[in-house]
């Protein structure tokens, strides 16, 4: 894995290409890894703990998993306007990642379902909060001309918490079973480690510019400068199908991806920490824009393999393989392209309105897709989103021609 | 702050988190030992004497080394001492001499299991089992066997992630095939096709006739009591809003969890009569959720989370089917209960 810890004050904008990633952005990277370990340690044992020990039904736990993916996206942009407002980015991330910590510790005394909703609305609003000062965090202390690397490095650290968390958990189910509660503090811990390192590592760097007032930063969004990459961003997200959609889509066609369903994302993840600072690297010397559209070109891909096969072991691997190469190429690069086009004074909003801008239009597709799906059926869905997807493709560098010069 | 006071600060929240974790884990280890030492002893009994009167097997939750596994009771003292069988099950059903048991085997990749156990409470079979264990039921002539797991999606899915699978097996000498609910039975809802990508099936009960049986279909919020037929393959909604039904032993009601305009994950316990199509609630004032078991024609056993007393507390109780009196406890620490005569 290519991690290089040595500082290098991001003022040296002489450094080129060759310049190393930021040691704060290493930090971040551990505080992420620290995080997801912990916030996927809870996720990994949740449908255990309230099926198996609160004698929840599978329906009640569906709602839960709804909720994970909703609550964050709408808190996101405001978590991006604090720390522009606040100008603040390190406290308003330390409270993001601080609710999320405290959130675990509550789940000890959490029975009932409308508790357990309670908690992990919780932890998702941390999750909302942080990501926005986090990135602009980032893009403040790294070399522009290595944006694209310093994205791939914190991806890589937090896709390596994301996939050692699970095991973290079934690993103290096996020393202590049915020990949920001791899951719980453990994950607590590693949420306290990740604040650790955030509150006395990371410097409280202050973003240029007094904390702009609203209007500014309203003015500011609807420049000409982001307007383009943000719709760009949004058309896209429109026809971007949810990975749900894809996995089940493999899963209904039968075979192998039926008995291994559980193990789709690990897969994903696995080709995504692994592919995140390479094409973050490349989006740094041909272009983000470029690696931005390239990444959903692999997507379009996916959809015709997800779409066309019989669920074999190939074509799961295969469209596994392109998943994660999508989220390598589009996840840290987005931040990295967003950071270039606003002033430093705007850049959490920034990044906030482009994530927002393509969480919302997921969730808004992922509903619209449902129906389809229903319709026609997985295969002409997944069809008629990939034409879709082309024509999106097409508009997108379109739009974004020009955009790295 | 200095890089070094900054450096022992951070060792000091190292050495505090690792610690204070270590030591939680091991005072919960102690505890769990000292609370199944001064734990009331449950008053066992033999299995054999049990067995050969009517009884009832559940899973057993009383704090102790015989946590999880599969108890019985006679249905004339079932708060009496219980038997334990050599099986432990997060989900158990059973008739005379065959039973089927769903687990889960905790593991760094956690696994499922599904199989069937003759009267010794030995594996005979082996099921297919996807995900977590949720509900399980038996034909009452033994040819077949019903369950449902939980499969799950993961963290970036949206809508459509949450999936249930219900299998019905063939038990007999030749075996066959499982059939999955969900992509070898066609659904009708008010006399039309219904086709959608995100309905998921759950909660089998079986009729004596070898053919039909009973489950639950949704889609998107909607959920349906619909009956079904193994020849014809298909599945015919008779009422919306109910889930997890159960058929009395007459076969001629059905017991249910209905949402009846309460909020998510709270349901209502009642019972849908057949030929009528009336449906009466049931005294029960708390959310049971749970797939009801008959204990005869006129009562209803279901399993109660038992609040204020931490995770994995149940109890089983019981309740008028007519919708008249009030439930009553009728077995402590017990969870999963399956009539037998």
């Amino acid at each position: 894995m290519y991690i290089t810890i040595r500082d290098r004050p991001a003022e040296n904008r002489a450094a080129g290409p060759k310049a190393r990633v930021a040691t704060t952005v290493v930090l971040l990277g551990v505080v992420s890894l620290l995080t997801d370990v912990s916030s996927e340690m809870v996720t990994a044992v949740l449908p255990l703990y309230m099926t198996a020990e609160l004698g929840l039904s599978l329906l009640a736990y569906g709602v839960v998993d709804g909720l994970y993916q909703g609550v964050s996206a709408l808190v996101r942009i405001f978590g991006g306007y604090l720390n522009d407002r606040t100008n603040r980015p390190k406290w308003v991330a330390v409270f993001g990642y601080g609710i999320s910590a405290l959130s675990r510790i509550a789940l000890i005394p959490a029975h009932g379902f409308a508790a357990i909703t309670g908690v992990v609305t919780a932890d998702r609003l941390g999750k909302g909060f942080r990501t926005a000062p986090r990135d602009a965090l980032i893009a403040d202390a790294s070399d522009p001309a290595v944006l694209g690397r310093a994205f791939g490095v914190h991806r890589t650290l937090d896709t390596i918490g994301a996939a050692l968390g699970p095991l973290a958990a079934f690993g103290l189910l096996l020393l202590v079973p049915s020990g949920y509660t001791s899951v719980f503090v453990a994950s607590f811990g590693f949420g306290l480690l990740g604040v650790a390192v955030l509150v006395l590592f990371v410097p409280d760097r202050r973003t240029a510019g007094g904390g702009l007032p609203a209007r500014r930063l309203f003015a500011e969004l609807l420049s000409p400068r982001l307007r383009r990459p943000l719709l760009a961003a949004g058309l896209l997200g429109l026809l971007t199908v949810s990975d749900g959609f894809l996995y089940l889509s493999l899963q209904h066609s039968g075979g192998f991806a039926a008995s291994w369903f559980p193990l789709l994302y690990v897969g994903t993840n696995l080709v995504y920490l692994s592919l995140a600072i390479p094409l973050g690297r490349l989006s740094d010397r041909v272009g983000r824009a470029r690696v931005f559209v390239g990444g959903h070109l692999a997507l379009l891909l996916t959809y015709l393999v997800a779409g066309g096969s019989g669920g074999g072991l190939i074509a799961t691997l295969v469209a596994l393989a392109l998943l994660g190469a999508y989220y390598a190429a589009t996840d840290g690069v987005l931040p990295a392209l967003i950071s270039k086009r606003v002033p430093a004074a705007a850049r959490g909003s920034g990044i906030a309105a482009a994530q927002t801008v393509v969480v919302l239009a997921r969730f808004a597709v992922s509903l619209a897709f449902a129906a389809l799906w229903e319709g026609i059926g997985p295969q002409s869905a997944l069809y008629l989103a990939a034409g879709l997807l082309v024509v999106g493709i097409g508009a997108a560098a379109w739009l974004l021609k020009g955009i790295d010069a | 702050m200095t890089l070094r006071s900054r450096l022992v600060a951070f060792a000091a929240v190292l050495v505090l988190v690792v610690a204070g974790t270590i030591l939680f884990v091991l005072q919960v280890r102690r505890e769990r030992e000292r609370a199944a030492a001064a734990a009331p002893p449950v008053a066992v009994t033999d299995l054999a004497t049990v067995t050969r009167q009517p009884h009832l097997i559940f899973r057993s939750t009383a704090i102790g080394d015989d946590y999880g596994r599969v108890a019985a009771v006679p249905l004339g003292d079932p708060s009496g001492p219980r038997a334990f069988t050599g099986a432990s099950c997060d989900r158990v059903y059973a008739h005379r001499d065959e039973a089927v048991c769903l687990y889960s085997k905790p593991g760094l990749v956690t696994t499922y299991q599904a199989e069937v156990l003759g009267a010794d409470w030995a594996v005979r079979r082996s099921l297919p089992l996807a995900g977590v264990p949720s509900r399980t039921r038996l034909s009452p002539d033994g040819a077949w066997a019903a369950t449902t797991t939980f499969v799950s999606g993961h963290a970036y899915s949206t809508p459509g992630a949450f999936s249930t699978e219900t299998l019905v097996t063939p038990l007999g000498a030749g075996g066959g095939k499982s059939l999955n609910l969900e992509t070898d039975f066609k659904l009708y809802v008010g006399g039309r096709r219904n086709t959608a990508r995100n309905r998921n099936l759950w909660g089998v009960t079986f009729t004596g006739d070898g053919d039909h049986f009973y489950a639950t279909a949704a889609s998107g919020d909607k959920t349906w009591l619909v009956r079904g037929s193994l020849k014809t393959r298909e599945l015919t909604a008779l009422r919306a809003d109910a889930e997890c039904p159960s058929l009395s032993p007459d076969g001629t009601r059905v017991a249910f969890k209905t949402r009846n305009g309460q909020a998510e994950g709270q349901w209502t316990i009642a019972v849908h009569d057949l030929a009528s199509g009336a449906v009466t609630l049931l005294a029960e004032k708390h959310s049971v959720d749970d797939q009801i078991e008959w204990l005869d024609d006129e009562q209803v056993l279901y399993g109660l989370p038992r609040s204020g007393s931490g995770p994995s507390a149940s109890d089983v109780w019981v309740v008028p089917a007519d919708g008249t009196g009030s439930p009553r406890l009728f077995v402590a620490d017990a969870w999963s209960p399956a009539v037998v005569r």
